[in-house]
């Protein structure tokens, strides 16, 4: 395994190359992307991509937790978190290398 | 929202582009994403979260229904982490 880290500018390197836009614009595209995705699910929405995956914003209640280090008992207030659920052609691509 | 509706917002957006090139822009972002686990890689987006790929040891299974013990192989599986910002946002801060 090569084990790099691909960044926004990996991407966007990728839209440069695939459509005939300039660097700039190709970087504005792949933030923008990002930026509905973050939007919508901000607003509670669920984001669905088909052959890749969903993320969902899932409810979690109240609970006491406790600082592991001092045994200290801490509340832990009701959040949002986001779940990403990869979808079966995502899963295996990855667990074959598929890499298209 | 699903993958048309993101195509379509970033279309309204960029008017000068052509409906199919956005579709292509967006697919591509995604297929770069997949192409890179595939290969073993991570996916850093600052701020949104990472993609990162986790490996599954080979161990001894058991089929629930008759108890019998089943070898599974190692794998891999996709594993997504949000980003600090991003789980911020959903909690309103």
């Amino acid at each position: 395994m090569s084990e790099k880290t691909l960044t926004r500018m990996d991407l966007s390197e990728a839209v440069f190359r695939e459509v005939g836009l300039s660097r700039n614009e190709s970087a504005q595209l792949v933030e923008s992307v990002l930026q509905h995705i973050s939007d919508a699910l901000a607003s509670g929405e669920t984001v669905k991509i088909s052959s890749f995956g969903t993320f969902s914003v899932r409810d979690k209640a109240a609970r006491i937790g406790r600082n592991p280090k001092t045994g200290e008992e801490v509340p832990i207030h009701p959040r949002r978190v986001l779940s990403f659920r990869p979808s079966h052609l995502m899963k295996d691509r990855v667990a074959s290398g598929d890499q298209g | 929202m699903i993958r048309s509706e993101l195509i379509q917002k970033i279309a309204e957006e960029n008017p000068h582009l052509y409906q199919r090139d956005v579709e292509r822009i967006v697919n591509t972002i995604f297929e770069e994403i997949i192409k890179a686990m595939a290969r073993g890689d991570r996916v850093e987006l600052r701020g949104f979260g990472a993609f990162s790929v986790k490996r599954r040891d080979a161990r001894v299974g058991r089929n629930p229904r008759t108890g019998e013990s089943v070898d599974v192989d190692q794998k891999s599986v996709p594993f997504f982490k949000t980003g600090k910002l991003l789980r911020d946002r959903l909690n309103g801060k």
